[in-house]
């Protein structure tokens, strides 16, 4: 099982409050892992180390056997690797095809290039993605009209539209009204089989987490706590202490 | 990108009004050669503040850099300039027509070329500004920039430097100018018309409403944004050259970088027409200017307290400006619609 992502013993610090103590964990290249932990253990900060929005303090972060600790958030974007945001952001003034068409990969776009025009296939395949989360008829809106489900799905295809190696989701159903909820894992996992992408999931929602990763780490205390399959997880009693404030 | 009948006869109204205005009211042909500098300025300044997000309130800063080079050129080509300039105007020049051109032409093409590297020289200090702080750090340069040129012997200092007068009939000359910037009008329009249907507008207006998201997208925003400062300068450049040779005389706080005069409408008119949009900024000028100009016709000793009151009025409660007032009201004129077919259907159908 090849790691896509490798994180060693990083440590990050916010003034005196310690977010990240010493981590580490594997990203399983082609899988689905996910990442759990009760709010402010320190899920959303380990993402923002890895996609370069902060600098660590210690500890090494590679990515496809390539040290991205160093590098900024475009140049991680370029890479590859791609995060989904908590509080979802998307193009709000822009419509739907709008926000599709400029999420295309940035990795090899020239000089040249960013002075033409979309070409037909990505028109298409920017139609069909807004098509497979459901929102082919709302194209033409501005995608700040849109509701915060709705967002979230433009912000998923958008993210697809990017094609990228592996995905970090930060907490994709929250917000979803929950009869939603099956057909976006669907989808997840689809993005997944289909489009070969490798997915990171923070998901605080245990039904859908246990249903869509195949390992799962849990953080507590801003230290790893567990890590393991669904089932594992589900009956470890740190893991349950922690949820439950034993502590 | 295919141009509709009604667009077309349009485009056609306005070039036809715009050639024939000067020969039929001759009178006011001052004033109509101001308003293709608003329009320019209008769209300029669009393009950062409107498309890309980024409210500059320095942009004057190349209208003057361009006049000034320009001048310099000019001057140089004939003349020591610090000579020229030392004298105050006690050496007058006399070119012949073809010397006027060429200096002309020459130093136009120096100061739009001089205002890009500026802006590229630049943006590595204010784009690592957000927000207001960009706006207050652009502002910062525009009036440095007033006050430096005014304390610099070489090219006159405070008392500015007299150029060339047009060689001719006084009349030929203000037609030249009109036709002059109506022409750098149209070209900075359809340019900025292009590049908006572009990758790069799309990539703009992405900076624009959450650069965070677009620098996680993988976007390299500061070329982007370089790029933008670049091509408002440009324009800026070549209008601040025709500027100070239509005024004949150029100084540093009143002409060159004449923030309160300038400077500030850039931002009125193009919130007022609707910023953001292509059309906006160009009836954001036009109204303005017609605005100002009745102002200091009819309530001369209250024109700057009658258009300080058009700003507050647009800043507080028509910040959308007319087209986005129009777009919210009349979405679907805007293609902004639900369309309930399916991609498949569509496709079959296309």
């Amino acid at each position: 099982m090849a790691a896509m992502i490798e994180v060693r013993n990083v440590s990050k610090a916010f003034g005196g409050v310690q977010a990240n103590r010493s981590i580490s964990l594997d990203v399983a290249k082609g899988k689905i892992t996910g990442l759990i932990g009760p709010n402010g253990s320190g899920k959303t900060t380990l993402f923002n180390s890895i996609v370069g929005y902060h600098p660590i303090d210690e500890g090494s972060i590679k990515f496809e056997g390539k040290e991205i600790s160093k590098l900024r958030v475009p140049q991680i974007a370029r890479l590859g690797l791609l995060r989904t945001f908590q509080q979802t952001r998307i193009y709000g003034k822009m419509n739907c095809i709008k926000n599709m068409l400029i999420s295309v990969p940035h990795r090899s776009m020239g000089l040249i290039e960013i002075f033409g025009d979309h070409s037909a296939q990505e028109l298409e395949k920017a139609e069909h993605l807004l098509e497979f989360v459901g929102l082919y008829a709302k194209r033409k809106l501005l995608a700040g009209d849109l509701s915060f489900g709705q967002q979230k799905l433009l912000e998923f295809a958008m993210a697809l539209m990017n094609q990228p190696r592996i995905l970090l989701l930060d907490e994709p159903t929250a917000g979803i009204n929950p009869t939603l909820i099956n057909g976006l894992i669907d989808r997840l996992k689809r993005a997944n089989t289909e489009f070969g992408i490798t997915l990171f999931v923070i998901e605080h929602n245990m039904r859908v987490i246990m249903n869509l990763a195949e390992n799962i780490y849990c953080l507590a205390h801003s230290e790893l706590l567990a890590e393991g399959s669904p089932e594992k997880i589900q009956k470890d009693k740190r893991v349950i202490d922690a949820y439950l404030g034993a502590h | 990108m295919s141009i509709s009948r009604r667009t077309l006869g349009l485009y056609g109204g306005i070039a036809i009004a715009s050639l024939v205005a000067p020969f039929v009211f001759d009178n006011y042909i001052s004033q109509l050669t101001v308003l293709w500098v608003m329009v320019l300025f209008a769209i300029t300044w669009d393009a950062m503040g409107g498309q890309m997000g980024y409210n500059s309130l320095g942009n004057i800063f190349f209208f003057g850099a361009g006049m000034y080079i320009s001048a310099v050129v000019q001057i140089g080509l004939h003349y020591d300039v610090a000579e020229y300039t030392a004298a105050y105007g006690a050496i007058k020049v006399d070119f012949t027509q073809a010397q006027y051109h060429v200096g002309l032409v020459l130093g136009t093409i120096v100061a739009a070329l001089g205002s890009v590297a500026l802006a590229v020289a630049l943006s590595w200090v204010v784009f690592g500004l957000r927000g207001p702080y960009f706006a207050i750090g652009t502002l910062g340069i525009a009036l440095a920039a007033g006050e430096l040129v005014g304390a610099w012997e070489y090219v006159g200092a405070g008392s500015g430097i007299s150029l060339p007068v047009f060689p001719g009939e006084p009349e030929v000359g203000e037609r030249f100018f009109y036709f002059a910037f109506f022409i750098a009008a149209v070209l900075s329009f359809f340019f900025f018309r292009w590049l908006y249907g572009t990758r790069f507008g799309l990539a703009i207006n992405a900076i624009r409403d959450d650069e965070e998201k677009a620098e996680a997208m993988g976007i390299r925003t500061m070329r982007y944004k370089t790029i933008t400062w670049s091509l408002s300068a440009f324009f800026l450049g070549i209008c601040g050259s025709l500027f100070g040779n239509y005024n004949i005389f150029i100084e540093p706080l009143e002409v060159a970088f004449a923030t309160v005069v300038f400077g500030i409408p850039m931002v009125v008119m193009a919130l007022l027409g609707g910023k953001g949009t292509l059309w906006g900024p160009v009836i954001g000028a036009v109204l303005y200017h017609v605005i100002k100009e009745a102002t200091w016709k009819y309530f001369l000793g209250w024109q700057w307290v009658a258009l300080g009151l058009l700003i507050v009025v647009t800043v507080v409660f028509f910040q959308q400006g007319i087209m986005g007032w129009a777009q919210d009201k009349w979405p679907e004129l805007f293609g902004i619609e639900v369309e309930e077919d399916s991609a498949e259907g569509d496709r079959e159908a296309a």
